[in-house]
């Protein structure tokens, strides 16, 4: 193992990991904003519900790579195109979060968008006001899982000569220097555990009440 | 019969569930161990089968110590019902039922027909031996745990709290089941409860526990609702227990007459209060004192209902009592095995019998 | 997509060792070995953690943190390791697979109700009829879903493990990348794609199939009124 490797591509690293944030994140973000809609339109209808939920499970069981390699088919793009890599995590991300979402929309207590109601709010405002903030922490929790899984997942599109960390597994294969790979491992799971809990955090942060309950349970 | 000697259990924290506990269970008949949440009751009874073990002490069922031998042996001998049925969702009723026969090596046919006979046994229908614990009602499972509880034919049967989760009245019918049942098999049967209506109804011995587990009282029902051994007992048993004391007295009461008319006879001629019957002596309702219509014949729509009936075979003095403060016309309707009027009774009857029975204890 | 039919069409691809049938039982079979030895160890494991409650945070912990690592990065660092063949690929797939049913498994065990289990205790049971009898199956939906969450892991990761030489349908994948043709790689992707919803549906029917009816009931059936 030539751990010299290491310091030596300090900037190579980085670099990399910077490309590959990007990769990661775009995708949980778009996704987000696409499953919030989907993810209230299941709620919606019992029809709605069974369409989406089984065509974002047929999705979400199609391989990471198979997926890849299909969008050129239906995008026109080419095969190395990075946007293939970023619409097929976006597709996975949906696919998780709609799920997510439409739960989390089901588990608000109807009394209380009942009372929301009664108090006047209109439609809109009672959902961006009232049923989403309190829909959050389920979707943290989604989004949490998709953004992990994502991290993981760019590397796949180094095969199809994406950028990003996954970069490294190849070259280093092809190079045989085995401390490149470790390394990229280690970034990845580094990067991943990171996000897991920037996303904790900021799911705290938006939803204090969840935190004051607990604190008023222990100050008993 | 089963035999508590100084037993004592404390919990890893340092909490006593049962402290010194010295009882005996006799065969053939219903003991209730009862008493507020953290009387060791529970624990008392798991004890019985082994589920839980005693810290100190021992606990012979038959003359043999529970802690000799193997436990899942132990257990197959003993039956055991607990508060939410614990049935296995993924068997059919039947098979639920015949789950310690299948244990115990009984055939496969053998085991389904005894689990067929139990159900007839415990009132289920026999369609619902297909089904599963998922499709019945709450009362419905209990009975399925209590047949699977007897389905080995124990002498003894261990019942955790098994009526607390079903409604009253689902509650009071599992009940009357169990007496009946009783009546039938003699098993040795220890509940636990922490309603002590349930405890005095269905006991022949009533173990009442304190907080700490402590046995504060153990006797008969009767006794217990008479002479608390202390104010805790007392505060436990509740109000009314010289009222509900009554329940378990009976005694010869003179009967006095009781006018009666049948129905579409005609109206008797003065305004005093009649009881109307049918047909075959039963009664239907009173025909008021003063409303009564004079003079023409005796329909339901002139009908007063009644209060409760006194069953002179099997009823106490409470009910006597009952039936005599129920009725509209003062006078409590005495009747027999087959419903048919013989009497009347009053209150004054039954507080002269309760004057006549002190006098006599105090005497002997 | 012309190209791509014409690929399907060819009858030199449906024969011999690269023909479609070879790589297809090559890629079933990488998929059951993996699962099948994945589950002998995960199950009994998870199995027992789930009936004595204890270690149920580590299990729960490591099917989780899996989620992050990279696959990619494990098949290149174990072929790097050990090298070329079966194995490297092999190990990664049954540690990629083990999680999963780990996880399952022990959330199905686990979840059994409480009271069946003190119930069938205080009837007699010994500790494994507990688990055989009535544990394991209550659990099997949620260990089945286990296995199916394992087996889209592997054939996904197989796919990707024709980069270090591995057969099955991801060689297509692969070898067109490496001469360009395109046609050869959008045929691979879709087989497996086919596989891998085939595998997931027929695993689902079996979720469904091996359920004990009671389990599947919700709520009680329309009956004549029976004495409460």
């Amino acid at each position: 193992m030539i751990w010299g490797w290491i310091p030596r591509n300090v900037e190579l690293i980085v670099d990399r990991t910077i490309e590959h944030l990007w990769l990661a994140l775009l995708p949980v973000l778009l996704g987000l904003v696409i499953s919030v809609p989907l993810g209230w339109l299941a709620t919606r209808t019992a029809l709605a519900r069974t369409v989406l939920v089984t065509v974002t499970g047929l999705l979400y069981t199609v391989p990471s790579l198979a997926l890849i390699v299909m969008l050129p088919l239906v995008l026109g793009t080419q095969i190395l195109d990075p946007l293939n890599v970023v619409v097929a995590l976006t597709i996975y991300t949906v696919a998780l979060l709609v799920r997510s979402v439409a739960d989390a929309l089901d588990a608000v207590p109807p009394v209380v968008v009942a009372a929301a109601t009664a108090m006047g709010y209109p439609p809109w405002r009672r959902f961006l006001a009232v049923e989403l903030p309190l829909a959050v922490p389920v979707i943290v929790a989604g989004l949490r899982v998709a953004a992990v899984s994502n991290t993981s997942l760019v590397t796949v599109g180094a095969l199809v000569g994406l950028g990003g960390l996954g970069q490294l597994f190849t070259e280093g294969f092809q190079r045989d220097i085995p401390s490149e790979i470790l390394t990229g491992i280690v970034v990845v799971l580094l990067l991943a555990l990171v996000l897991d809990a920037l996303l904790l955090a900021l799911g705290r942060a938006v939803t204090p009440w969840t935190r004051a309950g607990a604190d008023a349970g222990r100050a008993r | 019969m089963i035999e508590f000697r100084t037993v004592t259990k404390r919990f890893d924290d340092g909490t006593v569930a049962v402290d010194a506990l010295d009882l005996t269970v006799e065969a053939g008949r219903i003991t209730v161990f009862v008493g507020p949440s953290g009387c060791g009751k529970t624990t008392s009874l798991r004890m019985v089968n082994r589920m839980i073990e005693p810290t100190s002490g021992q606990i012979l069922v038959d003359g043999r110590d529970v802690m000799a031998g193997d436990a899942a042996e132990l257990r197959r001998g003993i039956g055991y019902v607990i508060q939410q049925a614990g049935l296995f969702p993924h068997r059919t009723v039947l098979d639920n039922i015949a789950t310690v026969p299948l244990l115990l090596g009984w055939g496969r046919r053998r085991a389904r027909e005894r689990a067929a006979e139990l159900m007839a046994t415990v009132g289920l229908d026999e369609e619902m031996a297909r089904r599963y614990p998922a499709q019945l009602s709450g009362g419905q499972q209990q009975r399925v745990g209590v047949a699977r509880a007897l389905a080995a034919d124990p002498p003894i049967l261990l019942m955790d709290e098994p009526f607390s989760a079903v409604d009253p009245v689902v509650r009071e019918n599992l009940q009357d089941e169990l007496l009946r049942l009783q009546a039938e098999l003699g098993k040795t049967i220890v509940f636990v409860t922490h309603d002590i209506d349930e405890a005095v109804k269905l006991g022949d011995k009533v173990a009442v526990f304190r907080t700490g587990g402590i046995l504060a009282q153990y006797d008969e029902p009767g006794r217990l609702l008479a002479r608390p051994a202390d104010d805790f007992v007392d505060g436990f048993v509740g109000r009314d227990r010289g009222y509900r004391g009554l329940g378990f007295l009976s005694d010869e009461l003179p009967l006095g007459e009781l006018r009666t008319v049948a129905l579409g006879s005609p109206a008797p001629p003065d305004g005093a209060w009649t009881l109307v019957v049918d047909g075959a002596d039963r009664p239907q309702g009173w025909l008021a004192g003063a409303d009564a219509p004079t003079g023409s014949t005796v329909t339901a729509e002139h009908l007063v209902p009644g209060g409760s009936l006194y069953d002179v075979t099997t009823g106490s003095l409470r009910s006597a009592l009952d039936a005599a403060l129920s009725s509209p016309s003062g006078q409590g309707v005495a009747v027999d095995a087959d419903g048919r009027v013989i009497g009347a009774v009053s209150a004054d009857d039954v507080l002269r019998a309760l004057a006549d029975a002190r006098a006599e204890q105090a005497a002997a | 997509m012309t190209a791509l039919l014409d690929w399907f069409a060819d009858p030199a691809n449906w024969t011999g060792g690269d023909g479609v049938p070879a790589r297809l039982v090559e890629h079933v079979y990488y998929t059951l070995l993996a699962i099948v030895l994945a589950g002998i160890v995960a199950v009994p494991v998870g199995a027992a953690v789930g009936h004595t409650g204890r270690g149920g945070f580590l299990v729960v912990g490591a099917a989780n943190s899996l989620r992050a690592l990279p696959t990619l990065g494990l098949l290149v660092l174990l072929a790097n390791a050990v090298g070329i063949g079966l194995l490297p690929p092999l190990i990664a797939l049954v540690v990629l697979a083990v999680p999963p049913i780990l996880a399952g498994t022990y959330a199905g065990v686990q979840a059994v109700d409480r009271a069946v289990v003190d119930a069938a205790r205080g009837m007699g049971m010994s500790e494994r009829e507990i688990l055989l009898q009535v544990e394991l199956p209550n659990a099997l939906p949620l260990v089945i879903g286990g296995l199916r969450s394992a087996t889209l892991q592997v054939i996904s990761t197989a796919t990707i493990a024709a980069f270090v030489s591995l057969g099955g349908l991801g060689r297509y994948i692969i070898d067109g990348l490496s001469v360009r043709n395109y046609a050869e790689m959008a045929a691979g992707s879709i087989l497996v794609a086919l596989l891998a919803v085939a595998a997931d549906l027929a695993l689902a029917g079996l979720q469904r199939g091996l359920v004990s009816p009671g389990l599947r009931v919700r709520g009680r059936a329309p009956r004549r009124p029976a004495p409460a």
